[in-house]
C-alpha cells in the first residue's frame, strides 16, 4: 500500500512538472527567443537582489538570535582558562570573515542585477588588471598572516604540557564501547601500569596489580575536578577510536589505542558558578519536565558533559560521563571518600595476584575508610606535596610528547 | 536572428575548411567501426561523448540513491520520536518495531546510510559523476582532438566505475547490514568484525568496491592527462585552454598522485582484517578478547587515507570551478577576469592540497608541532581561493548577464564557495578546530563548500553543455525553478548546522537525548529535515528535466547557441565520431574574446585581424 502510494505521487509529481515544462516551452515560443531571455534577465535578477537581502539579513539576525549558544556569548561561555582565547581567537575569525562575507555576497548579487542583459547593452571587454588583482592577493595574505599568528601562538598555549613545578590533578579516561572509565591515581599520585592483556570484566584497564602504584588507585563514576588548577588527562582507548570532549571546556583530544595523549586544561568555573550564569537566562528558567511544576529548573539541573566525538560503533551517541566541577576542599573531601578498585574489588579474591601476601596499602586500609568524617582540612594539608613529587619520576612517553 | 546565425554556421565551417588541417581521420575507417551496432555504440563504447553520458547517467542514479539514504538518517534525527513504522516496507528488519508497534530506525542502519551517503557522494557522484562526465565530454572537444588518447582505457575506466557501484549497491543488501563505521573507515572500528556488524562482509565489499573504484580514476586520469598534454590541436597552447581544460588537468594530476596512496592504506587494512598485521591495530581488547596485535597506530591510517581525502576535496571542487569560469564568461560576454591568476590560482591550489592533509587530524593525536605547518598551509590556501572569488565578480562586473540557468547555477556557486570556503578559516585554525572537529560545523562546512558548491558548478555544467550532449535543451523554465528552490533550501539545510556545530552537537549521533548539552535543538532538527525534504523533491524535477529532455526537450537549431568561442561549439549539432567531419579546426587566439571590438564573440578559429597583429606587437 504504502509502496503502491509512493508510485503514485512520483507519477503524479513527473506528470506536473513535465506539463509545466511544455506549457513554458509553449508559452516562449508564442513570445520569441529573445523576449524570453529578456524578461529571464529582468525577473531572475531581481529575485537574486530579493535572495541576498533576505539571505545576508537572515544570517545575521539568525546568529543573533541564536548567539547565546555561539562559542563566548550568553551562557555558553568557556568553562576553561585556555577556552577564553579560543573564544577570542573564535571572534576574531568572524570578524573578518564575517565582513567578506557579507561583502561578497552583496557584490556578487549587486553586479549580477546592475550588469543584467539589456537590449542594446554590451558588454566591457576587460581582460585582467594586474594592481587590482596585487591589492586582492596581498590583502587576503596579510589577513591568514594575522590569524596564522594568533591562531599558532594560541593553539601551543593550548598544548603546553604542565610545568616541572606546577601543581596539578591527574587522571585517566578510557574510552571503550559504550562508555567512559575513570581512573584518578590516589593518594601516591601514581597511575599504576597497564597491561591491555590483563583485561577481564573484573580488571577493566588491564591493571598490573603486581604494581603497587596500581592499590590505591580510584575507578570513579564522574570527573571531579578542582577549580582553578590544571588538569592533566591522560587518554586511552581499549577497542576503538573515542574522542574525550568536553564541550563546555573546549577540550576535545582523541583516545587512541596503543597510543597513549594527554591534555591539559584549567577548569575556571565551579558547576554551581556555572549554574548561576545560566538562571540569568530565560531559557534555562523553564521545568525540565513542563508539565510538572516541582521538577527542577533548568539551570538547576544543568551538569557539564563528557561526550565522545569521534564514531564508535551504533552506541557512540550515549557515552556520556558528568563532570563536576568543584572548589579545592570539596574535591579532598570528594576524593577521601573515594575507594581504591583494588582494595574494593579485587584484594583477596581469586583475581588477585597478591592474595595472602602482604602489601603496603593494608595498614592504611582502615585510615582510608575514616577518611570521610575527619573531613577535609587533612586531606588539604596531606595531599598536594607528594602528588607532585611522585608524577615526575614516572612520565609516560607519550606521542604528544616528542 | 536566425539568419545571422546561419550565416556564422557558415562561417565556422569555412573557417575550419581554410584554416583546419586534415589528419585522414575519417579516410580510415577502423575508427567508427566502434559504434556498428547497439552494444558497442551505447554499451562498450569507446567514444568519448558517450562514456561522458555514461559517466552522467549512472552518476545521477547514484546521486538519487545518496540523496534517499540521507533522507532517511534525516527523519531519524528531525523525527527521532515519530513512528517510522510506515518505512518497513522499504527498509524491512531495519525498521525495529517496539512492544507497542512504534517503529524506529535502528542505529546499525542509521550509520550504515551515513556512511554510505558519504562514499556515494564523494566518490560516485562528485568524482565519477563530476569529473568522470565532463572531463569525458569536454577535453577532446575543447581541445580540437578526435577522441581520447586511448579510447579502450577510457571506456575500462566507466565499466571499472560501473563495478565498483555494482558491489557498494549489492553490500547495500547483506543480511549485516553495508559497512557503518563513517565514509573515512578509521580503524579499529573498520578493521574488527567484532566492533560493528557492518565492519564484516559490509566493510569488505566496500574496500573492494573502492579498490575497483581507485582503478577506474586512474585510468580516467592518465587519459585525461596524455589527452590534454598531447592531442592539443594546432596552435593551442598551454595558456590558450579554457578554465575547464586547465581544471580538469590538474584534477587528474591530483587524483593520479593521491589514490595510489588510498589503495596503499586500504591495502595495509586489508592484511590487518585478514591476514592477522597490525599496521593500524594495537593492544586491543574488544568483546571480551584481548587481541595479539600490538605495535600498530590507527593514525597511520588517518595519514594515508587524508593524504587522498584532502586532495579528494580539489579534485571535486576544481572540474566545479572550471566550469563555473567558463560559463560565467560566456553567459556575461566577458572574458574572464585574471585569466593567468585563475590558471595560477588553479595550480597553487593543486599543489598545496598535498600540503594540508593533517588539517583533518589536529586532535587524533598527533604531535602538536606538526600540527602548526598544516595550520600555516591550510590557511595560505585560501589565498589562491580568494584570488578565484574576486576574479569571478570581477566578470561579472561590466557583462552583459544572460540569466538562464546554467548561469543562475555559476552564481549560485560563487555564493555558496563564498560561504563554505570563510567556514573553513575557521576550522583550519587548529586551536579553534579543538572545538569545532566533529561537530556539525564541520559538517555545514564541507557540505557547502564541496557538496553544494561542486552540485552547482556540475548543474551549471548539465544545463551549459546539454545541447552539445544531447542536440536538444533542457526545459529553461523547470531550470530555474530547481535553481531557486535549490539555493533556498541548500542554505536552509546547512545554514543551522553552524550553529549546531558551534554548540558543540557532535555529527555522527543517532539521537541526542543522552546529554543536556545537545538536546535543545529539536526543533533546528526538524526544519533541516523537512528542508533536506523539499531540496530533494527540486532535485526530482531535474531529473525528470533532463531525462524528459533528452527526447522532447526543445531542438538545438544552431551549432552555437550561446555565441562561445571554444572548439567544442564548432561541431555539427549531431556530433558524430571523431567530433569534425571533416578537417580538424585550429586555433588562433584564446578562449576568451568576448566583446571584443565591435564584435560580440571571436571564435577561437578565427585568425587574428591586422589590427590586433598590430596590437599584439605594441604590448
Amino acid at each position: 500500500m504504502i509502496i503502491l502510494l509512493t508510485f503514485l505521487c512520483l507519477a503524479l509529481l513527473v506528470i506536473v512538472v513535465i506539463q509545466i515544462g511544455r506549457v513554458s516551452e509553449m508559452a516562449g515560443l508564442i513570445r520569441g527567443e529573445e523576449d524570453v531571455q529578456n524578461d529571464s534577465n529582468y525577473w531572475n535578477s531581481r529575485l537574486g537582489m530579493v535572495f541576498m537581502v533576505l539571505f545576508v539579513l537572515g544570517c545575521i539576525v539568525s546568529a543573533i538570535y541564536y548567539k547565546n549558544y555561539m562559542l563566548g556569548y550568553g551562557p555558553h561561555e568557556a568553562a576553561s582558562v585556555h577556552g577564553v582565547a579560543m573564544d577570542q581567537l573564535f571572534n576574531m575569525t568572524l570578524f573578518f570573515t564575517g565582513i567578506v562575507f557579507v561583502v561578497t555576497q552583496i557584490v556578487l548579487f549587486w553586479f549580477a542585477y546592475k550588469y543584467r542583459g539589456v537590449e542594446g547593452k554590451r558588454a566591457l571587454h576587460i581582460s585582467h588588471d594586474n594592481r587590482l588583482e596585487i591589492v586582492w592577493t596581498a590583502i587576503p595574505a596579510v589577513v591568514m598572516a594575522i590569524l596564522v599568528v594568533f591562531g599558532l601562538n594560541t593553539w601551543n598555549e593550548i598544548m603546553q604540557d604542565v610545568g616541572p613545578d606546577e601543581e596539578y590533578v591527574e587522571f585517566e579516561m578510557t574510552g571503550y564501547q559504550f562508555g567512559w572509565i575513570a581512573r584518578y591515581p590516589g593518594e601516591d599520585g601514581v597511575l599504576g601500569t597497564r597491561d591491555f592483556r590483563q583485561t577481564s570484566g573484573v580488571n577493566p584497564l588491564g591493571q598490573v596489580w603486581e604494581d603497587p602504584a596500581n592499590h590505591d588507585d580510584l575507578h570513579t563514576n564522574e570527573i571531579v575536578l578542582p577549580v582553578n588548577k590544571k588538569a592533566k588527562v591522560r587518554l586511552t582507548a581499549r577497542d576503538v577510536l573515542h574522542s574525550f570532549f568536553l564541550p563546555h571546556f573546549r577540550v576535545k583530544l582523541d583516545c587512541v589505542p596503543g597510543t597513549p595523549t594527554f591534555f591539559v586544561f584549567t577548569p575556571s568555573k565551579t558547576t554551581e558558578e556555572y549554574r548561576e550564569e545560566l538562571s540569568k537566562y530565560p531559557e534555562y528558567q523553564v521545568r525540565e519536565d513542563p508539565n510538572d511544576p516541582s521538577s527542577p529548573r533548568l539551570w538547576e539541573s544543568f551538569n557539564y558533559e563528557l561526550a565522545c566525538a569521534e564514531l564508535c560503533g551504533t552506541g557512540h551517541g550515549s557515552m556520556r560521563m558528568v563532570v563536576r566541577v568543584v572548589e579545592e576542599h570539596e574535591y579532598k573531601a570528594w576524593l577521601s571518600n573515594q575507594s581504591s578498585y583494588y582494595l574494593n574489588s579485587i584484594r583477596g579474591t581469586d583475581n588477585d595476584p597478591l592474595k595472602g601476601k602482604e602489601i603496603e596499602l593494608d595498614s592504611n586500609e582502615e585510615v582510608g575508610g575514616q577518611d570521610d568524617e575527619i573531613g577535609s582540612e587533612e586531606a588539604e594539608s596531606n595531599e598536594p606535596g607528594e602528588d607532585v613529587d611522585a608524577e615526575e619520576e614516572e612520565e609516560i612517553p607519550s606521542d604528544l610528547e616528542d | 536572428m536566425a539568419q545571422t546565425q546561419v550565416a556564422v554556421k557558415d562561417a565556422t565551417d569555412q573557417l575550419i575548411e581554410k584554416y583546419g588541417f586534415d589528419d585522414h581521420f575519417h579516410d580510415h575507417h577502423d575508427g567508427d567501426k566502434y559504434q556498428t551496432n547497439f552494444i558497442t555504440h551505447y554499451i562498450f563504447s569507446m567514444d568519448h561523448k558517450m562514456i561522458a553520458k555514461q559517466f552522467l547517467t549512472t552518476g545521477i542514479f547514484w546521486a538519487i540513491i545518496g540523496g534517499l539514504l540521507s533522507l532517511i538518517f534525516r527523519l531519524q534525527l528531525g523525527f527521532p520520536e515519530e513512528n517510522m513504522a510506515w518505512l518497513k516496507p522499504f527498509l524491512g528488519k531495519w525498521v525495529v518495531l517496539n512492544d507497542a508497534g512504534i517503529g524506529s530506525i535502528s542505529p546499525e542502519f542509521y550509520y550504515a546510510m551515513v556512511t554510505m551517503h558519504g562514499t556515494i557522494l564523494v566518490f560516485f557522484v562528485l568524482t565519477a559523476g563530476l569529473s568522470g562526465t565532463f572531463a569525458n565530454l569536454l577535453i577532446p572537444l575543447q581541445i580540437g582532438a578526435r577522441d581520447m588518447a586511448s579510447p579502450f582505457l577510457n571506456m575500462l575506466s566507466y565499466w571499472f566505475f560501473f563495478l565498483a557501484g555494482l558491489v557498494l549497491f549489492f553490500s547495500l543488501f547483506l543480511s549485516t547490514g553495508a559497512f557503518s563505521g563513517g565514509w573515512v573507515a578509521y580503524p579499529p572500528l573498520s578493521a574488527l568484525p567484532q566492533a560493528s556488524s557492518g565492519s564484516g562482509a559490509g566493510m569488505t565489499m566496500w574496500l573492494l568496491s573502492l579498490t575497483l573504484f581507485v582503478v577506474s580514476v586512474l585510468l580516467g586520469g592518465i587519459n585525461y592527462v596524455t589527452t590534454i598534454l598531447n592531442l592539443r590541436t594546432r596552435g593551442l597552447s598551454m595558456w590558450r585552454l579554457p578554465l575547464t581544460i586547465w581544471a580538469l588537468l590538474v584534477t587528474a594530476i591530483l587524483g593520479l598522485l593521491s589514490f595510489p596512496v588510498l589503495v596503499s592504506g586500504f591495502l595495509l587494512l586489508f592484511f590487518d582484517r585478514s591476514v592477522g598485521t597490525s599496521f593500524y591495530l594495537s593492544e586491543i581488547f574488544i568483546g571480551g578478547q584481548a587481541l595479539d596485535h600490538v605495535g600498530g597506530s590507527p593514525i597511520l591510517y588517518q595519514h594515508l587515507f587524508w593524504f587522498l581525502g584532502h586532495p579528494e576535496v580539489y579534485i571535486i571542487i576544481l572540474p566545479a570551478m572550471g566550469i563555473v569560469s567558463e560559463v560565467l564568461a560566456i553567459h556575461s560576454r566577458k572574458p574572464i577576469f585574471g585569466y593567468k591568476a585563475m590558471v595560477f590560482s588553479i595550480l597553487a591550489i593543486g599543489f598545496l592540497s598535498f600540503l594540508v592533509w593533517a588539517h583533518h587530524m589536529f586532535v587524533s593525536g598527533i604531535n602538536p608541532y606538526m600540527a602548526m605547518i598544516f595550520v600555516l598551509f591550510t590557511l595560505i590556501i585560501a589565498v589562491p581561493s580568494a584570488v578565484k572569488v574576486f576574479n569571478w565578480l570581477a566578470t561579472l562586473y561590466g557583462g552583459s548577464i544572460r540569466f538562464n540557468s546554467a548561469n543562475l547555477y555559476a552564481i549560485g556557486f560563487v555564493s555558496m564557495f563564498i560561504s563554505g570556503g570563510l567556514t573553513g578559516i575557521f576550522l583550519g585554525n587548529s586551536a579553534i578546530d579543538i572545538q569545532l572537529h566533529d561537530t556539525y560545523f564541520v559538517v555545514a562546512h564541507f557540505h557547502i563548500v564541496m557538496g553544494v558548491a561542486a552540485f552547482f558548478g556540475m548543474f551549471a555544467g548539465v544545463y551549459h553543455w546539454y545541447p552539445k550532449m544531447y542536440g536538444r535543451f533542457m526545459n529553461e523554465f523547470l531550470g530555474k525553478i530547481h535553481f531557486w528552490v535549490t539555493l533556498v533550501g541548500a542554505y536552509l539545510i546547512f545554514w543551522p548546522m553552524h550553529y549546531l556545530g558551534i554548540a558543540g552537537v557532535p555529527r555522527r549521533y543517532y539521537s541526542f537525548d543522552s546529554f543536556e548539552t545537545f538536546s535543545h535543538f529539536s526543533g533546528m532538527n526538524q526544519f533541516i529535515t523537512v528542508s533536506a525534504i523539499l531540496v530533494f523533491v527540486a532535485q526530482l524535477v531535474f531529473v525528470i528535466n533532463f531525462f524528459y529532455s533528452i527526447w522532447y526537450g526543445k531542438k538545438m537549431k544552431v551549432k552555437n547557441p550561446y555565441g562561445a568561442t571554444s572548439l567544442e561549439w564548432t561541431t555539427p549539432i549531431k556530433t558524430g565520431h571523431g567530433n569534425w567531419p571533416g578537417k580538424i579546426p585550429t586555433v588562433h587566439r584564446w578562449a576568451y574574446d568576448y566583446s571584443k571590438g565591435d564584435r560580440d564573440f571571436i571564435p577561437q578559429i578565427e585568425p587574428l585581424s591586422e589590427e590586433e597583429k598590430e596590437n599584439m606587437a605594441s604590448h
